[in-house]
């Protein structure tokens, strides 16, 4: 068992260009592996000499690898995206809660993403999909800012191949572009959601996902039907630093994934 | 009732009309397809229809010099294209082109305007609807405007 204080050295194994901004990497582990993780919890990644980030894991859940897809938007995430193949990273955790919760067999799962809000919920689609009849109906309904910005997007087909139903909108974009163009929000109406037997995961900037669960519970889903994936200033990922504080809530612990009903109420409080 | 009283009632638009209410509009309505491709109107041609879209994807678009045509957003079943009638000018703000084949109901404005005059109960009725419809699109179009996904402080995935 390793001390989730210490980090752990991990290869990178692979790395994919996303988007102009955004890298996908794969770790393998250069010692013992950490803990198994969740989907939903995150990782601590240390770019040696650089700093410590919390970042979602957006692979598969049950193997020895690590998949991060990571945003350049500052020093840490920059090092982390320019990694190379054989680069040595170092890897804390897995830390925080997971979409489990929001387990719900037999009923329908609609996971909501805006940006690179897809990644978090990327492990939670692809467990869905492993486990075909767990439910009803598998629907992912995503934002992006344009169509070059779409992270994953060469996995779409596959995922609808495998059974999810999946809508995709886009900011703005110009007449190359087939899909559909407006707000993530617009493609609820057109999901045609049982709302007693939908389970809602919603992942992307904090107010896509105050509009989405407030369309979401407008569409009739009670609040404890929606959770939500809420980041703050983690540092520590063991509830002690306490930069990560959200109210009642330490984030690293008591989220990141945060159910509804529980979220709202500190989501209006403007000093949190 | 009419088989396009019986086709409009499954329409959002239409949810909630009375049966005599919903025959009046019928009467006005003409079921269309519009193949991939069609352009149904163009920027600053005279507005005078309304469409209520039934299956296929419409994109609302605008000729940007220098540039490909800009897609502005894109409606679908169950939405309402066309509401630049509603203003004085009655003048088309944006272009419209079927992305997939459609079907709707089309309306003349000027039938509809005519409809509301003669019978206030469903011109409050239909008002609201249109009202109701261009809330929904302000506030769409001013979540796009924050440009939520180009926040890198919001990026969930990284810091």
């Amino acid at each position: 068992m390793t001390d989730c204080r210490l980090p752990v050295r991990y290869r990178v194994s692979s790395r994919v260009e996303e988007t102009h901004d955004t890298v996908t990497i794969t770790l393998e582990p250069a010692d013992d592996p950490i803990a198994a993780f969740r989907p939903g919890q995150f990782m601590m990644l240390y770019s040696f000499g650089v700093g410590e980030i919390p970042i979602s894991v957006s692979g598969p859940p049950g193997q020895p690898s690590l998949t991060h897809t990571i945003r350049s938007v500052g020093a840490v995430s920059a090092s982390l995206c320019a990694a190379q193949p054989g680069q040595v990273v170092g890897v804390r955790g897995p830390f925080g809660t997971s979409w489990d919760d929001a387990d719900s067999p037999g009923g329908d799962l609609l996971l909501v993403a805006g940006g690179i809000g897809l990644a978090p919920l990327r492990p939670a689609l692809l467990s869905a999909l492993a486990q075909p009849g767990r439910y009803r109906r598998i629907i992912l309904l995503a934002g992006a800012r344009s169509p070059a910005e779409l992270v994953f997007a060469a996995e779409y087909g596959r995922w609808r191949d495998s059974g999810a139903e999946v809508g995709i909108t886009v900011d703005r974009a110009d007449a190359s572009w087939p899909g559909q163009v407006g707000v993530v929000t617009q493609l609820i109406g057109q999901a045609h959601l049982d709302p007693l037997l939908t389970a809602a995961l919603i992942c992307g900037p904090e107010v896509m996902m105050r509009i989405t669960a407030r369309s979401l519970t407008a569409a009739g889903l009670p609040a404890a039907s929606i959770w939500i994936s809420l980041e703050r200033n983690m540092q520590c990922g063991t509830a002690e630093c306490g930069h990560c504080q959200l109210g009642p809530l330490l984030l690293c612990r008591d989220g990141p994934v945060v159910n509804f009903k529980i979220a709202e109420p500190l989501l209006a409080v403007k000093e949190l | 009732m009419s088989v396009i009283s019986a086709e409009l009632a499954s329409h959002r638009f239409a949810a909630g009309l009375a049966a005599g209410q919903l025959d009046r509009l019928a009467a006005i309505a003409t079921s269309i397809e519009v193949p991939a491709g069609t352009r149904l109107f163009e920027e600053g041609g005279h507005a005078a229809s309304v469409w209520l879209i039934r299956t296929g994807r419409i994109a609302l678009d605008l000729h940007v010099p220098g540039r490909d045509r800009l897609i502005v957003e894109t409606l679908g079943p169950g939405d309402e294209l066309g509401l630049s009638w509603l203003r004085p000018a009655a003048r088309w703000q944006f272009g419209a082109i079927a992305q997939v084949t459609a079907s709707a109901f089309e309306l003349s404005s000027a039938k509809l305007t005519g409809l509301c005059d003669s019978d206030h109960e469903l011109g409050y009725q239909l008002t609201r609807r249109l009202l109701g419809t261009a809330i929904d699109r302000l506030q769409a179009a001013r979540i796009r405007i924050l440009d939520l996904y180009a926040s890198p402080s919001a990026a969930v995935g990284g810091l």
